[in-house]
C-alpha cells in the first residue's frame, strides 16, 4: 500500500508553508490527439507488450548492424575504443571487473528494443524502421548466442528469447542491509593507534595528462606533452574564403557529424578523421586514421575534397563511395549541405 | 570532544583559538615593511582612474582572475564528450547554491537547443484526459520555488576500487546544488485526472526527455506525487541548456539520472518500463554478481573541498579554515563530524544554518595548524539516524564493482607543506 495520501489536496495549514492548493483544475492545457500519443509513448514493456508490427532476421540484422552501428560497437557487437560492447562477458558479473553486455547483463529484451527503437543510432536517433530495428536486436542476440542464425524476431517470437541475467536483480535491499548498520557515531578512539596510508591516488596530477602522468611520486609533474594524444596538425593548404553567417548556420548543421569528426583547436580523430583543413585535401590522408581501402583508393586515385566532391559524398555517402566507413545516411537538404561545406571551409583557414 | 554533547562548546574553543592566531598573524604582517606597503602608500591606478562603465557586460561573466574556476571533464572516461560527464569546481565554490554557469553537466546526446515556443509536455497514460501543455501554459499553475541537490549515481564511483583522481571536483564533482522554481508534479497529474488510474498503490509515472538519447525513467507514484517538480528556473533564471532548457524534472535526493532534462512526457502507468538507464545502467552488481535496481536514493555523504588536492594549504600553519559539502537524499543533514587523524578522534563542524532536506550543508572548522601531516575526512549524519559509512564498511556489504552509489568516507593526506593527496587509510 502507498504511504502517500492519494487526491490529498495540500491541507489548509500545509498551503501557509508549502505547497500551493487548487480547488480545481484550471483548464489549461489541451487534449493530446491519438496521433500525438503514438508519436511518442513508444513504450515497449519487459511482456512484449506494445511491440509494433513487423519482423527483422538475423542475416538482415547483419547488414543492418554492420551499415549503422558497427562503426562503433564493432562488426561483432563487441566495441571499438570506448564505445559499449554488446556482446560477451557471459557468467563475468562476479568477476573482479565484470563485463556487463546485452547478453551478460540486460535483463530484458524489450530494453534492447527500446532503447535502440528510441535512441539509436547515436547522432541519428529515430530513423530506423521498426523491421530494421528487429533485424538488429535479433542480430544483437545472435552475436551473444542467443539465437540460432535462422531467427526471425518479431512480436510472436519476442517473448521466446531467454535472457540470461533475467533473474540477476534484486530490488534496492539498503534499508535492510545498510541503513541498521550505519548508525555508530564514534568521537574518539575509534581506531587503533595513528593510520597509515593503505592506498595511494593512482591518477597523481591533472587526469587529462593521461595515464602515464599519475603512478604517483610526487616529483614528477605531469608529462602532458608526452602522455597527451595527438593533436591535430594539419597544414593549412590554402586560405579559403568563406561566409562567415552561413558557416554559423552550418555548425548547426555539424552536429549530425560531430559524434563522429572533431574540429577545432585540440581536435583528434574519433570514429572518423578529424576535418580541420579538409577542404583541398586529398582523401584517405589523416595521419593515424584508419580508413576503408576504398577511401584509400579514391585518394590516390586523385579524389581532393572541394565544393563538388563533398557536395556528392554528403547527399549520399553509401552510393558516393562504395565501400567506405562512414556509416552516415547523408544530408537531405541541399541548404544544409551548403551551410555544412562553409563551416568545413572555415576549419581550413 | 570526545562526547557529542560537549561538542558545540568544543568547536566554540577551536574557533575563538583560531580567532586569537589570526588577530596575531595579521599584526605580524602589518610589521613586515617599515615604510609601508606600497599597495596602500602609493595611489593605485584603480584608486585614480575610472573602471568599467555600466553596460560594458550585460550578463555579467567572473573576473578574469577566477577563470580556474569551471568544469572539467576526465577525457578518458568516455568515448565521447557528446555522451559524456564533467565535474563542478566544487573546491574552489562556497556557500550552498551552485551557480549554473559552473554547475556539472551529464548528457546522453549532448545539449540540445530546445526553444520555449517548440515546447510541448504531454501527459498520457492512465489519466482521464492526455494533456499536451505550452511552456506558457506551465507559467500559468501555481508555482513553487525550493532548493535542491542533485547528484549523478555515478559521483564518486571511480573511487571504488581505490583512490584514483586527485581532487574533489574529480572524486565528488557530479553535484550541484540549486533554487528551482516550477511547479509541482503533482498539480500537473491532477490537472489531467487521475480517476483513471484506479488504485494508486503499485503505480508508476514514466517520465522522457525531448534529446536525441530519450533518456526516461519509472518513478512510482508516491514519490511523484510527494515532492517532484517541473522546473524551468534555476538560481533565479532560466535553466541553461546543459541542464535542461527550457522545462526538466526535480525529483529530490534521488539519482540525478531521473531528473530528466527537456522534459517532453510524463506517462502514468500499471508497471515500470524497464528502460536501459534503470537496468543496463544505474544498477549496482554486487560482489556475488547480482545487482541491485531501483537504487534511487542518495544517501548521506560528505567532502571536505578545502583543503583538498585542488587547494593545498599555501598560508603555513596556523588559523586553518577547513570547509566542505554535506548532503542527503533522505532528509535533512544534522551534523558533520571531522577528523584530522583519519578517523581515530572526530570533532563536530559549523553548519552554516540547519540543514534542509535534500540539500546541500556546508560547514566550516576553524583550526590552529600545527603544521604536521593530517589524514583530513569528513562524516555527514541525517535526521534518519542515518551515519556516513567508510569506503571499507561499503566495500564489506557491496564488493568493488557497484560503480554507483559510492557514499564512503573520503581521505586526504595532507603533508607539512600543505599539499594534499587522495589516499585511502587503514
Amino acid at each position: 500500500m502507498s504511504k502517500f495520501p492519494k487526491f490529498l489536496m495540500a491541507t489548509a495549514i500545509a498551503t501557509l508553508t508549502a505547497a500551493p492548493a487548487m480547488a480545481e483544475k484550471l483548464g489549461l492545457g489541451r487534449a493530446a490527439t491519438d496521433a500525438e500519443v503514438a508519436a511518442w509513448d513508444l513504450d515497449v514493456f519487459p511482456d512484449g507488450s506494445n511491440l509494433p508490427e513487423g519482423s527483422g532476421d538475423v542475416l538482415t540484422g547483419e547488414t543492418v548492424f554492420s551499415e549503422n552501428c558497427a562503426s562503433c560497437h564493432g562488426e561483432f557487437a563487441e566495441g571499438v575504443d570506448n564505445w559499449p560492447k554488446l556482446a560477451g562477458g557471459e557468467d563475468s558479473l562476479a568477476d573482479e571487473d565484470p563485463l556487463k553486455t546485452v547478453g551478460s547483463y540486460w535483463p530484458y529484451l524489450s530494453t534492447t528494443f527500446d532503447y535502440v527503437r528510441r535512441s539509436m543510432p547515436f547522432g541519428s536517433a529515430q530513423t530506423l524502421s521498426d523491421d530494421d530495428v528487429y533485424a538488429i536486436v535479433a542480430y544483437i542476440l545472435y552475436s551473444n548466442y542467443l539465437v540460432e542464425e535462422d531467427f526471425t524476431l518479431s512480436k510472436e517470437t519476442f517473448t521466446d528469447v531467454v535472457m540470461p541475467n533475467a533473474d540477476g536483480f534484486i530490488i534496492d535491499d539498503r534499508p535492510e542491509t545498510e541503513y541498521g548498520t550505519f548508525t555508530e557515531r564514534c568521537m574518539s578512539d575509534c581506531k587503533s593507534g595513528p593510520v597509515e596510508i593503505t592506498r595511494n591516488v593512482v591518477f597523481k596530477g591533472d587526469p587529462n595528462a593521461g595515464a602515464d602522468a599519475g603512478e604517483v611520486e610526487t616529483t614528477a609533474p605531469a608529462a602532458t606533452d608526452e602522455a597527451a594524444a595527438p593533436a591535430a596538425e594539419e597544414a593549412a593548404p590554402m586560405a579559403v574564403a568563406f561566409d562567415a553567417d552561413l558557416a554559423a548556420d552550418g555548425e548547426k548543421v555539424f552536429k549530425k557529424c560531430k559524434a563522429c569528426h572533431k574540429v577545432g583547436e585540440g581536435a583528434k580523430n574519433g570514429v572518423g578523421p578529424i576535418l580541420n583543413g579538409v577542404w583541398g585535401r586529398t582523401a584517405g590522408t589523416i595521419e593515424g586514421f584508419k580508413y576503408s581501402k576504398p577511401m584509400m583508393a579514391a585518394g590516390e586515385g586523385g579524389l581532393v575534397w572541394d565544393t563538388e566532391s563533398l557536395s556528392g559524398y554528403l547527399a549520399n555517402p553509401r552510393n558516393y563511395l562504395k565501400g567506405n566507413k562512414m556509416t552516415f545516411a547523408g544530408l537531405k537538404k541541399d541548404a544544409d549541405i551548403e551551410a555544412v561545406l562553409e563551416f568545413l571551409k572555415s576549419h581550413s583557414q | 570532544m570526545s562526547d557529542s554533547s560537549t561538542k558545540s562548546g568544543a568547536s566554540r574553543r577551536a574557533f575563538l583559538k583560531g580567532a586569537a592566531a589570526t588577530g596575531a598573524a595579521l599584526g605580524a604582517a602589518g610589521a613586515a615593511r617599515a615604510e609601508g606597503d606600497p599597495l596602500i602608500t602609493e595611489v593605485q591606478d584603480w584608486a585614480s582612474g575610472f573602471g568599467d562603465g555600466v553596460d560594458a557586460t550585460p550578463y555579467g561573466l567572473p573576473i578574469e582572475f577566477e577563470d580556474d574556476v569551471v568544469r572539467r571533464t576526465v577525457e578518458w572516461l568516455t568515448a565521447d564528450t557528446i555522451s559524456s560527464i564533467n565535474f563542478t569546481p566544487i573546491h574552489a565554490l562556497d556557500g550552498t547554491i551552485t551557480p549554473q554557469g559552473c554547475a556539472f553537466e551529464r548528457h546522453h546526446s549532448g545539449a540540445i537547443t530546445l526553444k520555449k515556443e517548440d515546447y510541448r509536455l504531454m501527459i498520457n497514460g492512465l489519466v482521464d484526459t492526455p494533456l499536451v501543455f505550452s511552456y506558457a501554459d506551465l507559467e500559468r499553475f501555481p508555482r513553487v520555488t525550493r532548493t535542491f541537490f542533485l547528484e549523478c549515481a555515478a559521483n564518486t564511483g571511480m573511487e571504488w576500487a581505490g583512490a584514483q583522481l586527485n581532487g574533489a571536483q574529480y572524486t565528488h564533482g557530479m553535484i550541484h546544488n540549486m533554487e528551482y522554481t516550477g511547479v509541482t508534479l503533482r498539480t500537473l497529474l491532477e490537472e489531467a485526472g487521475l480517476d483513471a488510474a484506479g488504485d494508486l498503490a503499485g503505480k508508476w509515472v514514466y517520465v522522457e526527455g525531448a534529446d536525441a538519447s530519450s533518456n526516461g525513467r519509472s518513478i512510482p507514484i508516491e514519490k511523484a506525487l510527494d515532492d517532484c517538480l517541473v522546473a524551468f528556473k534555476a538560481n533565479g533564471e532560466a535553466l541553461r541548456m546543459e541542464h535542461g532548457y527550457p522545462v526538466r524534472l526535480v525529483v529530490p535526493g534521488w539519482e540525478g539520472n531521473m531528473w530528466v532534462k527537456w522534459l517532453r512526457r510524463i506517462e502514468v502507468m500499471d508497471k515500470p518500463v524497464e528502460s536501459r538507464e534503470e537496468t543496463s545502467k544505474y544498477t549496482d552488481t554486487l560482489e556475488d554478481g547480482t545487482s541491485r535496481k531501483w537504487t534511487w536514493t542518495m544517501d548521506a555523504k560528505s567532502i571536505i573541498t578545502s583543503p583538498s588536492p585542488q587547494m593545498p594549504i599555501t598560508h603555513g600553519k596556523g588559523p586553518l579554515v577547513i570547509t566542505g559539502l554535506a548532503w542527503s537524499g533522505n532528509g535533512a543533514i544534522t551534523a558533520v563530524d571531522v577528523s584530522l587523524d583519519g578517523g581515530v578522534t572526530w570533532q563536530e563542524a559549523r553548519l552554516t544554518e540547519p540543514g534542509k532536506p535534500m540539500a546541500l550543508s556546508r560547514f566550516y572548522l576553524d583550526i590552529d595548524w600545527d603544521g604536521s601531516e593530517m589524514f583530513l575526512q569528513s562524516r555527514a549524519m541525517d535526521d534518519s539516524g542515518y551515519v556516513q559509512p567508510t569506503k571499507t564498511q561499503l566495500r564489506e556489504v557491496r564488493g568493488l564493482n557497484s560503480i554507483y552509489h559510492n557514499n564512503g568516507i573520503q581521505t586526504w593526506h595532507v603533508n607539512a607543506n600543505g599539499e594534499a593527496n587522495n589516499v585511502e587509510v587503514s
